[in-house]
């Protein structure tokens, strides 16, 4: 028995994830997944679209209970989630700080915010709608909703799509320095390489579907050496490892 | 599309105060309008009814002396007044049960299915029929007269909800399960903001209808309100006091619908970029 403390990893062990359709067709999105995020490790979940990288999140999240297997999330500290979705998914009606406000739980409704919205660039939008927000503010608003609640572990699932790349990019950078300010246990989900290799300490690769663990690449490298002349390294040793992904 | 909104689109409103007199008077043009064509109206029933003397049809004047007197000596007030709690009664009573088992039907399908013929037949049920059985059954009382409006009306409140619970964005209740919210907040900020169209369509559809069944409720089994005074003026054949009180009704209405509905509508919908 693990010990319940600081500790313990994310552990996922999931048997067997199917999908019924209407038509009574089955179809087996995850088989025999399993892996681990240790403590304060930025992790993220690669593969190629349509693998059954959200659908793993979904179950994670407590979406989706129609599964057999096991799955631990890390304890310590707050027993909270936060996720960072496809789609920035705030409430329309309430204005962004209403919107960060509202996931935190009672007794830190009223925490200061300033730092956070500071950050990421948000100080003077905090009364904004929504739908006054372009997408990348959107995006850092759902970012800024997640950190706010300092949780136990950090859902990310391909925040940065459909967004323009440099944008993107500067919405990495945003991550990475709140994500360093509070090291949280965070599994994201892209099956951007570049990204992966630029956010995270460890690399799951998940095969076609059914999904299950290719192998895992490590990167031990600090993030502040990150610079193109070793991403593109990184890059060539990745392929060599796993050759045909990504 | 990075830069901050400032660089961007305004929100409406934000050009306001350039010209303020053409936007004074911008403003004036749809009272002005609704005032002429009122005027226009009691002038065209002034002509008719000096073309047309009768006792049957009396013209603005008659009707507005008849107001007079019967604001001066209470009547008016007491009658309007025992009418509008009966309509705010049963308003409250159908929006509630109806958004309720709307709610429950539009996320239940199999529920749905089983009920649906219910809703039907409750949507075709005459009103006179459910009050005549409501004074049967429950006696000539004020719960029996609130309550039969009600069941006149939830139907209708039903089949709204339900289409609203129908298009509820699953994503949001999502969101608000992996940040456990509280079932209050997830009814107040995640539910009720998106019912919100549906909840004022079934609203104003709701007031219009509910105001005219209190009316032959109050006719059939009460001893005050507006209804029963229309009854009394039937019998005595004074056709100045019946459109007396229906106007002087008709007014509070519409005094509601400007004071009360389109500011609460104008609240509930005002992160959105251009107000429905």
């Amino acid at each position: 028995m693990q010990p319940v403390g600081a500790a313990v990893p994310l552990r996922v062990d999931i048997a067997e994830k199917t999908f019924r359709s209407a038509q009574g067709v089955s179809i087996t999105a995850l088989q025999d997944l399993s892996f681990e995020v240790r403590q304060g490790e930025f992790a993220c979940l690669l593969g190629p679209s349509g693998c059954g990288k959200t659908t793993t999140l979904r179950i994670l999240l407590g979406l989706d209970k129609d599964f057999s297997g096991s799955f631990h999330l890390p304890e310590g500290g707050s027993d909270r989630i936060a996720a960072v979705f496809q789609e920035p998914v705030l409430l329309p009606w309430r204005t962004v700080e209403q919107n960060v406000r509202l996931a935190l739980p009672k007794s830190l409704r009223t925490k200061n915010l300033d730092g956070l919205f500071d950050t990421l660039g948000l100080a003077g939008m905090r009364s904004l709608y929504p739908a006054e927000l372009s997408l990348g503010l959107a995006r850092r608003a759902a970012l800024a909703r997640a950190f706010a609640t300092e949780p136990a572990v950090l859902f990310l699932d391909e925040p940065f799509a459909s967004l323009d790349e440099r944008t993107a990019e500067r919405l990495r950078h945003l991550l990475l320095t709140v994500w360093s300010a509070r090291p949280t246990t965070a599994l994201m989900v892209t099956h951007n390489l570049r990204e992966a290799l630029m956010l995270s300490d460890r690399i799951i690769v998940l095969a076609q579907r059914p999904a299950h663990v290719l192998g895992m690449f490590d990167v031990r490298l600090p993030r502040h050496y990150r610079n193109p002349q070793v991403m593109s390294d990184l890059l060539r040793s990745f392929q060599q490892k796993f050759p045909g992904v990504a | 599309m990075m830069s901050p909104p400032d660089t961007g689109d305004r929100p409406p409103g934000a050009a306001a105060g350039t010209s303020s007199q053409s936007g004074l008077a911008a403003a004036l043009t749809p009272v002005l309008t609704v005032a002429v064509s009122l005027l226009g109206l009691c002038l065209l029933w002034g002509l008719a009814a000096h073309a047309w003397p009768s006792r049957a049809f009396p013209g603005p004047g008659q009707v507005w002396q008849v107001l007079l007197a019967e604001a001066a000596n209470g009547d008016l007030f007491y009658h309007l007044g025992a009418t509008l709690g009966r309509v705010a009664a049963a308003y409250v009573v159908a929006m509630v049960v109806g958004s309720l088992i709307g709610v429950l039907l539009g996320s239940h399908r199999s529920a749905d299915r089983f009920f649906a013929p219910w809703v039907v037949l409750f949507l075709n049920i005459p009103a006179l029929v459910v009050i005549v059985l409501a004074y049967i059954w429950f006696g000539l009382n004020e719960a029996a007269a609130i309550g039969a409006v009600a069941v006149n009306k939830i139907p209708n409140v039903v089949v709204t909800m339900r289409e609203g619970a129908r298009a509820l964005d699953p994503t949001y209740a999502e969101m608000a399960a992996v940040y456990r919210f509280g079932l209050l907040d997830r009814i107040r900020h995640v539910l009720l903001p998106q019912l919100q169209p549906y909840l004022a369509a079934a609203s104003r559809s709701g007031i219009a209808l509910i105001w005219k069944i209190v009316l032959v409720v109050e006719l059939l089994g009460r001893s005050n309100g507006v209804g029963f005074q229309i009854y009394l003026y039937f019998q005595l054949f004074d056709v100045a006091a019946i459109l007396a009180y229906t106007l002087a009704f008709v007014a509070v209405m519409l005094v509601i619908e400007l004071l009360v509905v389109q500011p609460v509508e104008r609240h509930a919908t005002r992160w959105r970029r251009r107000p429905a």
